[in-house]
């Protein structure tokens, strides 16, 4: 077409642009800066849904006196408005837990449920303290604390463990899951520290 | 693709309406950037609702907690501080292109024949604009909004007979209370919305049906068969504007256009939204009134009390009279005039570029009277400005008094057949 130039001024739709390759440049690049843009524009949407500082300062870390706990005890403390139980293992109790292994679905904790530092028999970083999210596995009920042998109806031969109340799931005194209960998994290891003898903090690793 | 489209196309008319309403609805070849106002209020609406829904996952609906939670938001939500500041640089943003978005109808005659009930639904969009921005600033319970909150309700008490017990009734309280922040919030986040959506939506039809004026108000749809084929558009235009008239070699296509070019003046408005928002979200005490960031106190009106930019002009109506019934009749009067624009305006040449030089000269001395009384309304009281707000009240009424003298019989200049070239 020789006339192009002059219909480009005026509107009509036989007006070719002279340079096609030009315009086409100009629209892939409006679009692709446009869109950056709105992506740019989509992120305080996005991230606005993340925990606010409040939520955050209320899920930090929880510093626990261990000081006072008896063997055999097992203290409650709220992490992340969660319930997580310490127990102090008497020497008798963490004896025992190898005997039950072959009634376990992961006696070796080869499920990622707990930090590296407790994938070992005791599952944790002192022998002595288990430091454990009380939530079951299942459908997140809190499981009761039976000891003195009242543990002993609902796994032959084990004293003391977990019991469920919900759907009957039990774990060890490890928090290691029985076999044929409906819970999944081993009950979860948070990842803590212990600041100095007497003072455990939860909520982060070394 | 083309099966897909055509088994939506069978059940839901996605692409005829997308065709008949953006992609080949005929836009008038003269629209200059006064017709970009319309787009961009759409743009800023979507901005309010988008912000407002995340606004309202923290804001708490309290007398009790919302300062508090307008606090939270600004501190501790990631990213809070910005929606929040989005939605309020937002509504004062809305002000501004809808203000120029109707100064553009009136200097075009754009409400004239057949355009009234256009204009009529934009007004409306307009009403429900000031009620939404009204309750929406009560929200943060500070300072301002209760004392905004009371001046403004109080308005109602001045109606004859049932007005004290009717500001009862709004405020469901004796007093503005966390019952009345309760309801606003009601009004501001569902039922408003709600109705400026539906407006906007009927504004829009309403458009389309008798079409978009221009700065030149000439016609572009011509009476079937008057026009020869040159005369007739080349575009491809939807059927339904092409089966009922001849629409001339006036129009473009509204995609891409109108598209492309509203596009460059939203780039043009968000480098200046952004400013603000970034650099003066609080508009040195205009956009957010400094009073504001204290929690609301009934037992103390703050030293300086305005609403928001916005309504100043009739908050000095208001203030101009010396008569509580007549004050808020007057304030009320100023926008029913605007209503009644159509009717007034008994003239017959939309563009005031083929209007008297009187009428040019009635525009401009409307809008700056405007101006004058947004100015006279959000500034503290002084002796001077109690006569000049009467003065410029007295003006502002004038406007529609003259326009509706001399239209009637106006000297106005040949108006071409055809858009100039």
């Amino acid at each position: 077409m020789s006339n192009v130039s002059v219909d480009a001024n005026k509107a009509s739709p036989e007006a070719q642009p002279e340079n096609n390759n030009r315009r086409k440049f100009l629209t892939v690049a409006t679009s692709v800066i446009g869109g950056v843009g709105a992506v740019a524009a989509a992120v305080p949407f996005v991230a606005s849904w993340n925990p606010s500082a409040k939520a955050k300062a209320a899920g930090a870390d929880v510093e626990v006196d261990i000081s006072g706990i008896a063997p055999g005890q097992l203290i409650r403390v709220m992490w992340r408005s969660k319930p997580v139980w310490v127990v102090r293992r008497t020497p008798e109790l963490l004896a025992s837990l190898s005997n039950h292994e072959d009634q376990l679905r992961d006696p070796n904790s080869d499920v990622e449920q707990q930090p590296a530092f407790a994938k070992n028999q005791y599952r944790s970083l002192k022998e002595e303290y288990l430091v454990l999210v009380g939530i079951c596995t299942h459908l997140g009920c809190s499981p009761q604390h039976l000891n003195e042998g009242a543990f002993a109806q609902y796994a032959e031969g084990v004293s003391e463990g977990f019991f469920c109340p919900c759907h009957g799931s039990k774990f060890d005194m490890a928090g290691r899951v029985f076999q044929n209960v409906p819970a999944p998994s081993n009950l979860v290891v948070p990842p803590y520290q212990f600041l100095d003898d007497t003072t455990l903090l939860i909520g982060s690793e070394a | 693709m083309n099966g897909f489209m055509n088994w939506i196309e069978q059940r839901i008319p996605l692409t005829r309406v997308a065709n008949m309403h953006a992609i080949q609805y005929p836009a008038p070849i003269n629209m200059n950037f006064w017709y970009v106002f319309g787009f961009l209020s759409t743009i800023v609406l979507v901005n309010q609702i988008l912000t407002g829904v995340w606004l309202t996952m923290n804001f708490v609906p309290s007398a009790e907690g919302a300062f508090a939670s307008v606090e939270y938001i600004m501190r501790e939500i990631d990213y809070g501080w910005l929606i929040r500041y989005m939605h309020s640089t937002g509504a004062s943003a809305f002000f501004i292109v809808v203000y120029l978005h109707m100064f553009r109808g009136m200097i075009y005659g754009s409400y004239q024949k057949p355009r009234e009930l256009l204009w009529v639904f934009g007004m409306l969009i307009y009403l429900a604009l000031m009620a939404e921005a009204f309750m929406g600033y009560v929200l943060p319970w500070g300072q301002m909004s209760y004392w905004g909150a009371q001046v403004i309700v109080s308005l109602f008490g001045a109606i004859p007979v049932i007005g004290p017990d009717l500001v009862v009734w709004i405020q469901g309280d004796y007093v503005i209370s966390g019952a009345t922040l309760n309801r606003f919030f009601a009004l501001h986040v569902i039922a408003l919305p709600l109705v400026i959506v539906i407006l906007v939506f009927l504004h829009i039809i309403a458009l389309h049906e008798v079409g978009s004026n221009n700065p030149d108000g000439v016609a572009i749809k011509h009476k079937k068969g008057s026009l020869s084929e040159d005369d007739k558009t080349k575009f491809e235009i939807h059927e339904y504007y092409t089966s009922k008239y001849d629409i001339a070699d006036d129009v473009v296509p509204f995609f891409p256009h109108i598209v492309l070019k509203d596009l460059v003046a939203f780039t043009v408005f968000l480098a200046g939204f952004c400013y603000v928002l970034f650099f003066a979200p609080e508009m040195g005490g205009k956009f957010l009134e400094h009073p504001n960031f204290e929690i609301a106190n009934p037992l103390k009106t703050p030293e300086h009390i305005f609403p928001v930019w916005y309504f100043t002009p009739f908050y000095a109506i208001l203030k101009a009279v010396p008569d509580k019934l007549f004050g808020v009749l007057a304030m009320f009067g100023a926008i029913a005039a605007l209503f009644a624009l159509p009717w007034i305006d008994r003239g017959n040449v939309r563009s005031w570029r083929y209007r008297s030089g009187l009428h040019k000269y009635n525009i401009l001395v409307f809008a700056v009277v405007f101006i004058f009384l947004g100015y006279l309304g959000g500034t503290p009281q002084e002796n001077w400005k109690i006569v000049a707000s009467q003065i410029a009240t007295v003006m502002y009424f004038g406007f529609f008094g003259l326009l509706f003298i001399y239209s009637k019989n106006e000297k106005t200049k040949p108006v071409p057949a055809r858009i100039p070239k």
